[in-house]
């Protein structure tokens, strides 16, 4: 017999491993970076390397996120939405490593430098308008503020899709040529924004969901 | 393979040498992937052996000559220069080649000869980025040079680094190095050389005007539309105390080449 992740979660020792679990993974990127850094193994340009790596693990984890609720309801994984609060909080935990890495490596904290880059450049003002988004959400995730904002809440996190296409422009902007990494992951989105849009209208049409 | 190069003096620019892993292992030539760790991963059997290259347009001499011809009469010096990368990155390198003037003379160019152009190997079978459907560049690689920039002492055509020939990566085994100007101008694996009235059509431009003109002048005070060049990186950098300096004005060459922009508004002929 094969044991599904939902058998697994209906005990609590296998909810309480699987929790680690799904704890554990996301830190694998973080451990690889860090690893490969004190091998001195990440070439000429170690700063741009790491800043390059954490950004589009933040990325990832966004369109993770933004993943769980299609998926719970496509593949009927209920599941899966005890982790989104996680996953969330980890696509902010990289955005924070993501922007201190930027600040470290390649500015050193020049006040001058840290002041041209968040006045003039358009792809780091996005960016920054981006993560400080993901600050907000991340700060009311806890229940105390979920009760606390009631239906406000909601409406609130409605900013992740947002700050999702601005963290895609923040990417694209920064291309020189060569656009085939930044389509694939803007048509991820487009594909996860697309099957909002799409139950949202179901709804609009009185339609309802199971879940 | 060694290369006999005579040391020279000048210009010694005193600052320390980008290490050969690093010059070699950390590339944009896009021919061989986006990544800046690609071309030295994907070329390595580039084939430059035998090479041709045509020399064309307005000079006395045109002709298909090979590389061993063409090299012939021209003695290797060393030179060191800075590389500024428009990404605002840089290294200091010590290329083997020779003036690159001293090779257009030899071909006699008409007075019509304006401008130089020069086209890097078009080989998809050889360079996958070429073959990348979502590549933005249209290929062969073009470059181009004012007639008295090419003719200017400082530019040359390399064939080796540190003392070696050039790798693949590097633009094997024949490529331009402009050290005043924006690191892309100093177009690689050329394989041909031709003497126009018009100015060239050269590959960045023509991608994106609004941020790659024609001249490209290393120029800290005006900014590239989307990052600023006023600072640069020098690599190696180190983490914790990132090697930041001022970006320098025609990349620290002003006092020899200023003079051939005098007049000119840099912020228009960027």
């Amino acid at each position: 017999m094969v044991l599904s992740i939902a058998d697994i979660h209906r005990s609590s020792t296998g909810r309480r491993v699987f929790w680690w679990l799904m704890f554990l993974l996301p830190l694998m990127p973080l451990a690889w970076i860090v690893f490969k850094t004190l091998e001195q193994d990440l070439g000429a340009d170690p700063a741009q390397t790491i800043v390059t790596f954490l950004g589009l693990w933040t990325l990832r984890f966004l369109l993770i996120t933004l993943a769980v609720t299609p998926v719970r309801r496509v593949f009927g994984w209920l599941w899966a939405q005890r982790y989104r609060r996680m996953y969330g909080l980890y696509t902010l935990f990289y955005a924070c490593l993501h922007l201190l890495a930027f600040a470290t490596f390649i500015l050193g904290w020049r006040p001058d430098l840290i002041a041209r880059e968040l006045s003039e450049r358009p792809y780091i003002i996005v960016g920054f308008i981006a993560w400080l988004g993901l600050v907000a959400l991340g700060m009311t995730s806890t229940r105390g503020w979920v009760r606390r904002l009631g239906r406000r809440w909601q409406q609130l996190h409605y900013l992740v899709y947002p700050i999702a296409v601005l963290a895609m422009i923040h990417f694209a902007w920064l291309i020189r040529a060569g656009f085939g990494q930044v389509l694939f992951y803007a048509l991820l989105l487009a594909l996860l924004l697309g099957y909002r849009v799409k139950s949202l209208v179901k709804r609009r049409a009185g339609i309802v969901h199971p879940s | 393979t060694k290369l006999r190069a005579a040391k020279a003096g000048d210009p010694v620019t005193g600052e320390s040498l980008t290490p050969y892993t690093d010059v070699t292992g950390h590339n944009n030539f896009y021919e061989f992937g986006l990544g800046k760790e690609d071309p030295k991963a994907k070329a390595q059997n580039f084939n430059t052996d035998p090479w041709k290259v045509e020399i064309s347009g307005e000079v006395g001499k045109p002709g298909t000559y090979t590389l061993e011809d063409l090299l012939k009469p021209h003695a290797l010096e060393e030179r060191i220069y800075r590389l500024r990368c428009v990404e605002a990155w840089s290294m200091v390198i010590p290329w083997v080649g020779f003036p690159l003037g001293d090779l257009i003379k030899r071909f006699e160019p008409t007075g019509n000869a304006k401008y130089v152009e020069f086209t890097t190997l078009q080989d998809p079978a050889q360079m996958p980025g070429q073959r990348s459907f979502f590549s933005t560049l249209d290929w062969p690689y073009v470059e181009g040079l004012r007639m008295d920039e090419a003719m200017h002492p400082l530019a040359i055509l390399a064939v080796g680094v540190y003392g070696d020939a050039l790798p693949p990566q590097n633009g094997a085994p024949l490529r331009l190095v402009v050290p005043w100007k924006y690191g892309f101008k100093s177009i690689k694996s050329i394989v041909r050389i031709r003497l126009t009235e018009e100015m060239p059509k050269v590959t960045w431009n023509q991608t994106a005007p609004s941020e790659y003109g024609f001249y490209a002048n290393v120029n800290p005070k005006v900014d590239h539309p989307r990052w600023s060049q006023a600072t640069e990186r020098r690599l190696p950098s180190s983490l914790f105390s990132p090697h930041i300096i001022d970006t320098r004005m025609f990349n620290g060459y002003a006092d020899q080449v200023a003079h051939l922009y005098s007049g000119m508004d840099l912020r228009k002929w960027f």
